[in-house]
């Protein structure tokens, strides 16, 4: 157990740390670089619940790919940042109006807060009913069974986000020379060369 | 109550103990597989280009990693003047630290392994999806056109080619119903499976080649167009970390396929003969196969292009892999073979079946089908003389 504590500890401090540090530092890559160790550390933390499976997921696609594209992004970008932080002091009488509603909104939901009686049975085994099935067997039998419709929306909300991007970003340059493979394949030497006999001193 | 936790804390720490040995052969194995690995590579580039590659330093020059390694030690290590120093030195080190890391749930041999987890798969897929970072990290902290080129070409590049990597794993996964790399490898997999299992097999070669930065889709390190890609500012030190991360890499991705594909431990084709020679010897012999392919290809064949390399990895390999899938979850659904039906059957046996158990009953009412034939006969001839004067009349 007390190595569980301090693995908690650790992964919890550097989440927040990290965390903090995405949205104090002055170079933009370093933010995501942050970032990315605080989904990171976020992944430890699942472990650390028990949900293997989630943990892994989580780096294969947000540390793995989304990230990544962050990264390409913002290290792509142009920006002066010096230059854009010079008027940012006349926002800050709106931002403190702002915050302080928000966390006036926190307080007075807190104040109201209750837990289900028993909800302090599912934070032991969520998925009790499941005995010692292992992380990705529980969640396929839940996933594909009761929330299949769930599942199969949010698939179809996906697919029509990455049509969206694709329609977006498409666009027809009638002069860009491309390959076609196929085209080349099907070329044959007879029909683009021609050999001819030269007899001596004629050519040239 | 004292004896209890005095108990308690002796048997950790000989956990730790047998814990951290294990580690550090793990490690001390890798890092001399990675000096030999080397010196494997200019001995057969050697021997394929005709000549005798390195003789100079030890018998056949079996030294010559070892002074390769000392001299990297002791050079100076250059960090550019406007480089970002805190990235620059972290890049390296974490790729180095990322192609040892995933060496924890590899099993050398049955139980052979630090960490059994029950996502062993996803666990290696991720470590090796993470290992874009360092290259990325080097090419900006670099300050540097090419560098900054070549990280981004290994971005993209590692990018396209792990989609296709983790569709080919979803196949291996279908056959054996675990994400566990021991139950991987001890799944039962029947001949047809393999045959079924053999093209992913082929693309999987191709996308590790890809995904680790070797030739043909060496293009992040372009000698001839952009000098060393997001190496070329490293010296030193930091170049032997990316030199041996990259080389670990390889050896990984060897270990992933013999794993995945090439039954790991066990003896080859199921010979239990063969049953007296150690797993271990079995699996690093797999797994030197699958780097000799590795050398094989870089002596054979030139470099991609960019677009062509983009070509092959989302027209050719993702339609191609998503369609296997598909296919192989559709065949192994229709014959019951899926892992948790645990009906194990052989298809061709049971085509066969129903192909013998429909000729009985041809043969046993002979009679009857041959009415039925010349019924269906007579329907079709008069059918088809209707069509016949149809179309004359049609064409006049």
């Amino acid at each position: 157990m007390i190595v569980q504590a301090f693995a908690f500890y650790l992964f919890a401090g550097i989440l927040l740390t990290s965390a903090l540090m995405v949205i104090t530092a002055r170079n933009p890559v370093h933010s995501v670089l942050f970032l990315i160790l605080a989904f990171f550390n976020a992944a430890g933390l699942f472990v650390l619940l028990g949900a293997e499976f989630i943990a892994m997921i989580l780096v294969i696609v947000y540390v793995g790919a989304v990230a990544v594209l962050f990264l390409f992004v913002v290290m792509m970008l142009d920006i002066d940042f010096a230059n854009l932080r010079k008027g940012g002091m006349q926002y800050v009488p709106l931002g403190i109006i702002i915050g302080s509603i928000l966390l006036f909104e926190l307080v007075a939901i807190y104040s109201y807060w209750a837990f289900a009686p028993d909800v302090s049975q599912n934070l032991d085994m969520p998925l009790s009913s499941f005995g010692d099935l292992q992380n990705a067997e529980a969640l396929g039998m839940v996933l594909y069974t009761d929330y299949i419709f769930a599942f199969q929306m949010s698939g179809l909300i996906l697919f029509v986000a990455m049509v969206g991007s694709i329609v977006l970003t498409l666009r027809k340059r009638p002069n860009i020379r491309k390959q076609i493979v196929s085209s080349q394949h099907a070329r044959k030497a007879s029909d683009v060369l021609e050999v001819k006999k030269v007899t001596s001193g004629t050519g040239g | 109550m004292e004896f209890i936790t005095e108990f308690i804390l002796w048997g950790w720490s000989f956990w730790l103990v047998r814990t951290v040995a294990f580690t550090l052969l793990v490690v001390g194995g890798i890092l001399l597989s990675v000096a030999y690995m080397t010196y494997a590579e200019r001995k057969v580039l050697g021997a394929m280009q005709r000549r005798q590659g390195p003789m100079l330093v030890g018998p056949f020059g079996l030294l010559q990693p070892i002074a390769d390694g000392i001299k990297l030690f002791s050079k100076e290590t250059i960090i550019p003047s406007g480089a970002h120093r805190v990235v620059f030195l972290l890049a390296p080190m974490l790729l180095f630290a990322l192609s040892l890391v995933a060496w924890v749930v590899i099993p050398f041999d049955k139980g052979w392994v630090l960490a059994n987890i029950n996502v062993g798969i996803l666990y290696l897929f991720a470590i090796s999806s993470m290992g874009v970072y360092g290259v990325v990290m080097a090419g900006w902290a670099s300050n540097s056109r090419y560098a900054f080129l070549g990280g981004m070409r290994s971005a993209a590049q590692m990018i396209s080619y792990e989609v296709s990597m983790g569709l080919i794993i979803v196949c291996v996964l279908l056959v054996t119903g675990s994400l566990n790399l021991q139950e991987i490898v001890l799944a039962d997999r029947p001949l047809w499976v393999q045959i079924l299992l053999f093209p992913m097999f082929i693309v999987f070669l191709v996308s590790i080649l890809a995904e680790t930065n070797r030739t043909p889709f060496d293009l992040p390190e372009g000698e001839s167009e952009i000098t060393g890609g997001f190496m070329v500012e490293y010296s030193a030190m930091t170049y032997a970390l990316f030199f041996l991360g990259e080389y670990a890499n390889m050896i990984l991705m060897s270990a992933m396929t013999t794993i995945l594909f090439l039954g790991g431990w066990l003896p080859p084709f199921g010979m239990s003969s063969l049953d007296f020679v150690p797993g271990i010897v079995w699996f690093a012999l797999k797994t030197a196969l699958i780097l000799f392919f590795f050398i094989w290809a870089r002596a054979t064949l030139p470099r991609f292009r960019y677009d062509q390399l983009m070509r092959l990895g989302w027209k050719v390999f993702l339609p191609l892999t998503l369609f296997w899938v598909v296919l192989m979850a559709g065949i192994l659904m229709s014959f019951n073979a899926l892992p948790n039906q645990a009906v194990h059957v052989n298809p061709v046996k049971e085509v066969a079946q129903v192909v013998e158990e429909t000729i009985k009953i041809i043969e046993e009412n002979v009679e009857e089908v041959i009415e039925k034939i010349e019924k269906i006969e007579n329907n079709n001839t008069e059918n088809n003389s209707e069509e016949i004067e149809g179309g004359v009349q049609g064409n006049e």
